[in-house]
């Protein structure tokens, strides 16, 4: 049983492993997004004060959670590289930062959108926009900083620190909205009670992030396949691998 | 206190103290900063007041910013981190006591300072008492959280862009806090919310710097 | 369907532009990193069979042993 663990550290597993699983992963991907794009744009309500624009929702907040969730994994990822030192954590860490960044980008900009003709503007600086582009700085800062070292084992190490620092503000994100009375709207979805919202909205929303997050690790395998490749180029599997076809 | 800690600032301070010009630097950009809004946007006295907290703010965190450098750089390049960390030295007392010897140069002055200008954009007495207060508060988050970012980038090239980058939104905070802090206060609403929150803040900066700069501090000199 | 007709579709009540204006970005961003993804690792591979065959004919230059940095944990791929 412990075997299985310990290969998620060697990147020759994953890279196997992952070639198995990709393909697996795109088709669920796919069915995933057309289920839930064609629930979400055909079969929903609209809203009776914001009409259609409503179907934003759609992808606006599959966007905003996974910009947090893969956050919270990139600094995770980051720390069990920085304090075990291993270097497949580290390698899933920096793959997580541009698709990370991707998502809060598409969060603020379909936000942003989303706002004109609901709230009459494309842009308040309150609690929850605020952090959500604090969090896109963090992002950003995240790459520059790895970007800057010329040593690469250094550059893992200084990114992680970065990473877990900025753990911070994901708490903040998410309790912005209980926190501070402003123009967004708060939690809908939540552990405890029932849902305030209708079942068909419901189930397209839950179909899109379920969507997201597969889009999600299929892209992530992809990028670390590339990243292992580039890091593990001097090992003899690696040249067999790519010699041989 | 530490007695290893208090000699550690106590050698800070007088490493400072030794190119007492360096010391005035952040004060007068602070100065010429602020000296630049009237300028730029309204002289209007009833206007200054209004963005007076704001600019008071900036100006205090964009001159922190600057005098980080100041701390580290020298004794980075010079070896003296690397001799003090191969004596046994604590790394997170390293953090510390730069950090407070940093307030204390840097920050302290910037809160005895800002009333003057407080004074020039009209802002009132009693907004001003606030804006020392929350200044007070909130400086020694931003030197603490600065050194943060000032280990992470020490051996680096382009280091004092790259530590711009990276502090500004851990900066934020703070920054929203305190000048919202004034902003209250100059209306006549309640701000004690604020100063509280500033307040953790600083206990949270306090905690957390001194570890992450130091296992940053050991990434870079290594 | 909430849609009378495609013509309904696409105008979304008077609110078409917001509306397409975001999916149109979100599933462009994501096409585009999904595509891109897959050409970086190709991308890589390419560079790393010039990069092999430089290092071969740097070492039937010199000759000397093959530098092997892999760890121990690749035996636990297998072949």
């Amino acid at each position: 049983m412990w075997t299985w663990f310990f290969q998620l550290a060697s990147p020759k597993w994953v890279y196997r492993f992952s070639d198995k699983l990709l393909p697996w992963f795109r088709a669920a991907t796919l069915i995933l997004f057309v289920v839930g794009l064609v629930l979400g744009l055909l079969f929903s309500p609209v809203d009776y004060q914001q009409g259609n624009t409503v179907r934003i929702l759609y992808i606006h907040v599959p966007a905003a959670f996974l910009s947090m969730f893969v956050y919270v994994l990139m600094a995770i990822s980051g720390g069990i590289g920085f304090i075990w030192r291993i270097k497949m954590a580290h390698i899933v860490s920096v793959s997580c930062a541009p698709i990370g960044a991707i998502f809060t980008f598409l969060a603020l900009v379909t936000g942003a959108v989303w706002g004109k003709p609901t709230w009459g503007t494309y842009w308040v600086w309150d609690a929850r926009l605020t952090s959500e582009l604090i969090l896109l700085f963090l992002y950003l800062g995240f790459m520059a900083l790895h970007n800057a070292f010329d040593d690469r084992k250094t550059a893992d190490r200084a990114s992680a620190v970065l990473a877990l620092v900025g753990l911070v503000n994901i708490p903040i994100i998410h309790f912005s909205v209980e926190w501070w009375n402003s123009l967004h709207q708060g939690a809908t979805i939540s552990k405890f009670e029932k849902p305030s919202m209708d079942v068909d909205m419901l189930k397209a929303l839950l179909m899109m992030i379920a969507a997201f997050q597969v889009y999600f690790i299929t892209v992530l395998l992809q990028r670390v396949k590339a990243e292992i490749l580039e890091r593990e180029k001097l090992s003899g599997w690696v040249k067999k691998l790519v010699t041989n076809e | 206190m530490n007695s290893q800690l208090l000699s550690l600032i106590k050698r800070e301070i007088s490493v400072v103290m030794r190119s007492q010009s360096e010391f005035v630097y952040p004060l007068a950009f602070f100065v010429i900063v602020t000296s630049l809004f009237p300028l730029a946007v309204t002289p209007d006295p009833v206007q200054l007041a209004f963005i007076a907290p704001g600019v008071i703010w900036v100006a205090a965190l964009l001159s922190i910013l600057l005098s980080l450098n100041g701390f580290y750089q020298a004794d980075y390049e010079e070896g003296g981190l690397e001799q003090l960390i191969l004596a046994g030295v604590s790394g997170s007392n390293i953090v510390f006591a730069k950090s407070i010897a940093n307030w204390v140069v840097t920050g302290l002055p910037l809160v005895l300072v800002a009333p003057i200008i407080g004074f020039l954009f009209n802002m009132d007495v009693y907004a001003n008492g606030i804006a020392m207060l929350s200044l007070f508060l909130g400086t020694p988050s931003l030197c603490f959280i600065g050194s943060i970012g000032m280990c992470l980038t020490l051996g680096l090239r382009n280091g004092g862009v790259l530590l711009t980058l990276l502090v500004l939104p851990l900066f934020i905070p703070v920054l929203i806090f305190g000048a919202s802090s004034i902003g209250a206060a100059s209306i006549g609403v309640n701000y004690s919310g604020q100063l509280a929150i500033l307040g953790a803040l600083l206990i949270f900066s306090i905690m957390v710097a001194p570890f992450a700069g130091a296992a940053a501090m050991k990434i870079s000199i290594d | 369907m909430y849609f009378q007709s495609f013509q309904e579709f696409v105008e979304m009540g008077g609110h078409g532009f917001y509306v397409w204006l975001c999916y149109g970005i979100v599933l462009f961003s994501m096409l585009s990193y999904f595509f891109y993804s897959i050409q970086l690792a190709k991308s890589n591979q390419k560079e790393l069979v010039k990069f092999y065959t430089r290092m071969d004919a740097r070492s039937q230059a010199s000759p000397k042993t093959q530098n092997q940095s892999g760890d121990i944990t690749d035996d636990l791929g297998g072949k």
